[in-house]
């Protein structure tokens, strides 16, 4: 019974279509004619920085904003008109935005009251979703006698009990300290592959939208600067902006050495064909794709190899991290796992050392103009 | 293992006398800086009351006698004078709870800065004289007054509607006197409201009527709860509007212990007068302090 019926949920997951969405705050583009498709049951995460629109592509999908122009499908269905309480998506407010004067139960039971479900049936769904987000047997609580995790939990069943065929999570992890948070990701997504419903999911921290996302539409200024894979995401940045905003990375500029390939230090960095173009091309250096040359065979046909000067040198934990100096006052910064104690090498700030990176690890990227 | 107050085990009382006193001190200074307030209550409240309490026990013999109890009960017109009171304390509340929702509900709504300029608009009556406000509301209600004259003269009615010296001008009086009292706490309750809260129900399914009926509303009627009841109590012991307003045909408690004091000088009576209404008053209190929880709105708690 209860999996025939997960099962259902799952089959009624709908796609989204935004078309040209845009809205206005004054002359502030909130929105800049975003478009965007989200795939039916997929777990899709809007990053960018704060101001950067995504509360407000997530509100306009839940009908709570009133956008300028473009247009909103949930599957075939236009409801760009369609007012917040006949849209039939739940959300989860970064707030949580539960009602104080009812208990656990009545506030997950709530949107199943004004859907006429029965009594009985209510009462065995809300034990449904109390036990799918582990506080079964709290139901009678209030719900100020509860934890900030509990709360989240609770947000979260009163969002999926009405089985909507969209789910919507605005920053709800935000308020938990950081070992609950991790633990509550990973509880988040392995519901969401349970429940099988479209999400879409908003967070201004780029791990945890690596670690949860099926797809991420990085946002900035209204628009999207990218839309793709974590894994894409992270190891072909479209851009600066998307380059800088996930993982650790160093931009520096390339140009063309003596026989046309983009170079960087006197060093060729990749064996791919770049055109050139008006802006030319930067480099992104990852942190972790750097390595002590010195310390590991180093194959010349596949790494570039830089002389540097270490300038500080410091031990975080499961990593370290290193800054050098490669001349012009350019500076790299290299993390090193901590697992072997040869990895760092002991290095200390003054020390010579040479430092590796392997052609097929570049990143390059269109240079920006600087504003 | 290393433990500190192992190693110190010999000190752990160090200073703890001296901390100690230093701690009583500052309470004392906290303390001291209360006393004024404290005194006035002693001599301005306490004092005179415990004095009224004591009179109305004292008949006009000057001996111990509840005579003035038992005219109270003996006598139609006390009982007419209470269930006045009363009805004149729960119409304003009511017409002030029907003008003050919207309005507060409207308060809260609007951007800070358009809010603190209509909140002027509520409190600048506020902050003008009771008395003044009072003769206006006479000015404006009397037979000849602009009301009558201005609906006259478009036609909306004939000859002069009696809107004063009656309950009628008693209510539009004491309700528009009343009404920032409702509407702060109100206000106040309101603002505490989460946006989101609203936008929760509407996302669950409730249209906005709905998200009023049952989460709206049942967050705001603690301040509701609060405006209501010291609009309530402020009516029960009021006395210039409803005298002046009333034309002596609208007699509260106040105004009877007025008439009791200027036309028989019995201090007895008007004190007996005054504890009854003292008493009902902190029944009230009790009663909905049972009944409701209070919050932040009345007695400054979180």
């Amino acid at each position: 019974m209860t999996n025939s019926e997960s099962n259902g949920a799952a089959s009624t997951a709908l796609p989204i279509h935004i078309q040209g969405l845009t809205k206005r705050y004054g002359k502030l583009h909130a929105l800049d004619a975003v478009d965007l498709d989200i795939r039916s049951g997929e777990f899709l995460t809007l990053l960018g920085p704060s101001g950067s629109g995504k509360t407000t592509l997530l509100m306009a999908i839940a009908g709570f904003n009133r956008p300028d122009a473009g247009s909103i499908r949930f599957g075939d269905e236009e409801v760009i008109l369609k007012p917040p309480h006949k849209r039939d998506v739940g959300m989860v407010f970064q707030s949580y935005a539960l009602f104080p004067h009812m208990s656990v139960a009545g506030n997950i039971a709530f949107p199943l009251k004004l859907r006429g479900v029965s009594e009985k049936e209510c009462a065995e769904r809300v034990n449904e979703a109390l036990e799918t987000v582990q506080l079964s047997g709290l139901g009678e609580r209030g719900i100020d006698q509860l934890s900030g995790g509990q709360r989240q939990r609770v947000a979260l069943a009163r969002a999926f009990v009405f089985r909507p065929r969209i789910l919507l999570m605005d920053e709800p992890l935000s308020a938990l300290d950081k070992k609950l948070r991790e633990r509550m990701q990973i509880e988040l997504k392995h519901l969401h592959r349970q429940l099988g419903v479209t999400t879409v999911y908003v967070t201004h921290d780029q791990r945890e939208a690596l670690t949860m996302s099926d797809r991420i539409a990085v946002i900035n200024h209204g628009r999207l600067a990218q839309v793709d894979t974590p894994e894409a995401i992270y190891n072909h940045p479209a851009n600066a902006f998307v380059a800088d905003f996930i993982g650790e990375s160093t931009m520096v500029p390339l140009s063309r050495d003596a026989s046309g390939s983009l170079s960087f230090a006197g060093q060729r960095i990749t064996d791919k064909a770049y055109e050139d173009t008006a802006e030319g091309w930067s480099l992104v250096v990852r942190p972790e794709r750097l390595f002590l040359a010195d310390t590991a065979g180093v194959d010349p046909e596949k790494t570039a190899v830089f002389d540097v000067t270490v300038r500080e040198s410091v031990f975080q934990g499961e990593t370290a991290f290193v800054l050098v100096d490669i001349g012009d006052d350019t500076e790299l910064a290299l993390r090193f796992g901590t697992g072997s104690a040869e990895a760092t090498g002991g290095l200390k700030p003054g020390d010579r050392a040479r430092v590796g990176l392997l052609r097929e690890d570049a990143i390059v990227i269109p240079r920006e103009r600087q504003p | 293992m290393n433990r500190p107050d192992a190693a110190e085990g010999g000190n752990r009382d160090r200073n703890a006398g001296m901390l100690r006193a230093q701690e009583r001190r500052e309470e004392w200074g906290l303390l001291s800086l209360a006393a004024p307030a404290l005194l006035v209550i002693v001599l301005v409240i306490l004092i005179p009351v415990g004095w009224l309490f004591y009179l109305s026990f004292i008949g006009g013999d000057g001996q111990f006698s509840l005579e003035h109890y038992r005219k109270m009960v003996e006598y139609k017109s006390y009982a007419r004078t209470f269930a006045t009171t009363f009805e004149v304390s729960i119409l304003t509340t009511g017409i002030c709870i029907l003008l003050g929702y919207p309005l507060a509900y409207f308060l809260a709504l609007l951007p800070p800065r358009w809010a603190g300029i209509f909140m002027l608009a509520v409190l600048l009556p506020f902050w003008t004289s009771l008395l003044v406000r009072t003769y206006a509301w006479l000015v404006l209600l009397q037979r000849k007054g602009m009301l009558n004259e201005f609906a006259i003269h478009i036609g909306l009615w004939d000859s002069p509607v009696k809107l004063v010296h009656n309950m009628t001008g008693t209510l539009i009086g004491m309700a528009h006197i009343m009404l920032p009292f409702l509407v702060l706490p109100l206000y106040s309750a309101m603002k505490k409201i989460d946006r989101d809260m609203m936008h929760a129900a509407a996302n669950l399914g409730a249209s906005p009527a709905t998200a009023f009926r049952q989460v709206y509303l049942p967050l705001s009627l603690s301040g509701m709860v609060a405006g209501s009841l010291i609009v309530f109590i402020l009516c029960l012991g009021f006395y210039v509007t409803p005298a002046v307003l009333g034309g002596g045909r609208v007699i509260m408690v106040s105004t009877q212990i007025t008439a009791i004091l200027e036309n028989q000088f019995d201090w007895g009576a008007a004190s007996a007068l005054g504890v009854v209404l003292l008493v009902a008053t902190l029944l009230v209190l009790y009663i909905a302090a049972r009944f409701f929880k209070f919050d932040a709105a009345l007695f400054g708690k979180g």
